[in-house]
């Protein structure tokens, strides 16, 4: 089986185990594994843009450093871990000076060159196993399912550095929903933001962002709604207690049939 | 323009990496912002404020906080000016002063709930404090 090196991430070892978990499993079901890097430490949520931040990446570039001593592609499921990570990536391999303070701040050995490919799980489907093939490997389609896909800012945000979609008119999850058998429902607000952050001390610009994505999927007509964010989820659940909100690893591993409980 | 904030808009236009002569005022930014009704300046403010010096009031401003870092005015911009590079780089050079943490370890108990992530906490100390 193939293996990728593997970034978790804090959340997914403690609020949202069950993302780590299917994403796991769904892997295995796919044919590949993931290989979780030795002592990661947290990204640190959110990537600080200022050229002469040095000791906040230093995690994510760790992290890196790994993945290019075994020559694998990192991989990531939490969409903040991937932004903060591919960011850290794309700051080393285009601001030299930065790079070279990381480096020197790493010690001789530690070095990063720049080498790894940063990938979302998402990405990897899409890329490298293909969605046909995870069509293929449907046991339990989602048939009749009305899903939104739910991108937020983090997995297409800076587009430039980001790369991994149509930031205004994504396609990705919509097209991992199809492929598991379900119906895409596309909507205005799926990649406006949910408060993000700004939850933990101002709950009510929070819930503004969050209410208006809901409202925005369920005129729609989604019956669910899908993301790869913990923050996402926990920021649309809060504010919309009626709302549906699910990570789109549960739908993969219902829909490939390895999901523990069997139903939703 | 004094010294001081002089320096400081050399500081600040070169860690954000961002050039504001670029910007040609059309306001796109600001007008795509999740966080406008809540900033008092708003991210096409913050480039013109910083590029004439007027970087005084920004640094005293909730608006530093009230940025959710989405990168909607970095993308959406038509002249690649990165706003959200600019506020950031503003809002560090108040939080790196000693004392000057906008939210403290010791605040965070009394915010959180049950179900809310590591995520957002380990995210709003690292835009908040130093
Ligand atoms: S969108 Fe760009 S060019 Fe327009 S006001 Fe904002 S920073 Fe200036
Ligand atoms: S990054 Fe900040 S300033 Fe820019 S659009 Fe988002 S909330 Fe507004």
């Amino acid at each position: 089986m193939k293996k990728v090196a593997y970034f978790p991430g804090c959340t997914l070892k403690t609020k949202a185990k069950e993302l780590d978990r299917y994403a796991r499993k769904s892997a295995e079901a796919l044919g590949f594994y993931l290989d979780e890097i030795e002592n990661w430490q947290c990204c640190g949520g959110v990537f600080t843009t200022s050229r002469n931040e040095i000791a906040t990446k230093l995690s994510s570039v760790r992290a890196l450093a790994d993945a290019q001593k075994k020559n694998q592609t990192l991989i990531t499921v939490c969409s903040a871990c991937h932004n903060v990570i591919k960011q850290t990536n794309h700051a080393m391999q285009t601001d030299e000076e930065f790079a070279l303070k990381v480096n020197n701040y790493l010690g001789a050995g530690n070095e990063y060159d720049g080498k790894t490919k940063v990938l979302h799980y998402l990405e990897y489907l899409r890329d490298e196993v293909g969605f046909e093939e995870v069509a293929k490997k449907v046991v339990k389609p989602l048939t009749g399912k009305k899903i939104a896909a739910y991108y937020g800012c983090l997995l297409l945000r800076p587009n430039s550095v980001m790369a991994m979609d149509d930031p205004e008119n994504p396609t990705i999850i919509e097209n991992l929903i199809k492929a598991l058998g379900g119906e895409a429902v596309v909507y205005p607000y799926r990649n406006e933001c949910c408060g993000g952050y700004i939850a933990l001390e101002d709950a009510d610009s929070a819930k503004k962002k969050s209410t208006s994505v809901v409202a925005s999927a369920r005129s729609h007509g989604a019956e669910i709604i899908v993301t790869a964010c913990p923050l996402c989820k926990y920021n649309l659940e809060k504010n919309n207690p009626e709302a549906k909100v699910v990570y789109f690893t549960d739908l993969l591993a219902e829909a490939l049939g390895v999901k523990e409980d069997g139903n939703e | 323009m004094s010294k001081e904030m002089e320096n400081l808009k050399s500081e600040i236009i070169r860690s954000s990496g961002v050039n504001p002569k670029k910007c040609m005022r059309c306001g796109k930014c600001t007008g795509t912002c999740p966080a406008f009704d809540e900033m008092e300046y708003h991210p096409h403010q913050f480039v013109y404020m910083v590029e004439s010096g007027d970087i005084e009031p920004l640094l005293n401003s909730k608006s530093l906080y009230k940025c959710l870092t989405c990168f909607a005015c970095v993308d959406r911009c038509p002249r690649g000016v990165e706003p959200a590079k600019l506020v950031e780089a503003v809002r560090l050079s108040v939080i790196r002063k000693q004392g000057a943490n906008h939210l403290k370890a010791d605040d965070i108990p009394a915010l959180l709930d049950d179900e809310m992530p590591q995520q957002a906490i380990v995210s709003a100390l690292r835009k908040y404090s130093k």
